[in-house]
């Protein structure tokens, strides 16, 4: 396992902290690209990145506290598709605005062809990677094993840690 | 090469990473030593299906752009 040895693949060990859609997607997508590359992958799912264990992500997106994401509308013709709508951030307090910025989110992520983040989460685990949720979080947050995919592990901080100490890559989303 | 041992992949309306991720997982299906043809929109495979052929350990045969949109590569098993 030393790093002198030129045959043992790369390894990436990722920290997935965020729940959010906007912050769902990095992980699996480079996690699927290392895996797709050779490379061993583990992703460390702790605070509201747990929730992306779950076997259906329910993952929203808003651009209050987010105020570099556009707001655009996802149908229509060319011109209207690239307005930027100046919605006041008072209005993002309104019940539904949330959920109507996921809509429209996930609407452009469908329109352009780009896989669901379950989809992505899928070519993780079959290309093997390893999805470990957080043990402590999981206490706090009242997350049970059984509230996971299957193929979730749990460990802790210093599990993560020898992972990530022969790791070639370390990212922390 | 005989058109038995050639694979061919149409990768057109996937976007990263998609493209390598098909790729890859084809790869798996076919002996050591056999190639796929693949045919691609998204302008991200000129960068990274290069990038994973080498970190792969796979051959990039060739790749070109045919038309706006449209890249073809083939890639060989190593290994």
């Amino acid at each position: 396992m030393s790093k002198s040895d030129p045959t043992k693949p790369k390894r990436l060990a990722i920290i997935a902290s965020k729940g959010t859609l906007d912050w769902a997607y990095p992980p699996f997508i480079l996690g699927s690209t290392a895996a797709a590359m050779g490379w061993e992958v583990g992703i460390f799912f702790t605070f509201f990145g747990l929730s992306l264990l779950k076997p259906k992500i329910k993952a929203s997106v808003t651009p209050l506290g987010n105020p570099a994401m556009p707001m655009k509308m996802p149908f229509g013709p060319k011109w209207f598709q690239n307005i930027v709508w100046p919605i006041p951030v008072f209005m993002m307090s309104i019940p539904g605005f949330q959920a109507l910025a996921t809509t429209l989110m996930k609407m452009t992520f469908k329109k352009s062809n780009v896989a669901t983040v379950e989809e992505m989460r899928d070519v993780c685990i079959q290309f093997g990677a390893r999805l470990i949720g957080c043990q402590m979080t999981m206490d706090v947050f009242g997350f049970k094993r059984e509230d996971f995919i299957p193929s979730a592990e749990i460990g802790g901080a210093a599990a993560f840690l020898e992972y990530a100490g022969d790791a070639d890559v370390t990212l922390y989303v | 090469m005989s058109d038995k041992s050639k694979t061919v992949l149409d990768l057109k309306g996937l976007l990263c990473p998609m493209p390598v991720v098909k790729i890859s997982l084809a790869m798996k299906t076919i002996p050591v030593g056999a190639i796929i043809e693949a045919t691609a929109s998204d302008p991200g495979v000129v960068a990274d299906i290069p990038a994973w052929a080498r970190s792969s350990g796979n051959e990039l045969v060739s790749l070109d752009k045919v038309a706006d949109r449209e890249f073809r590569f083939v890639v060989k098993r190593l290994k």
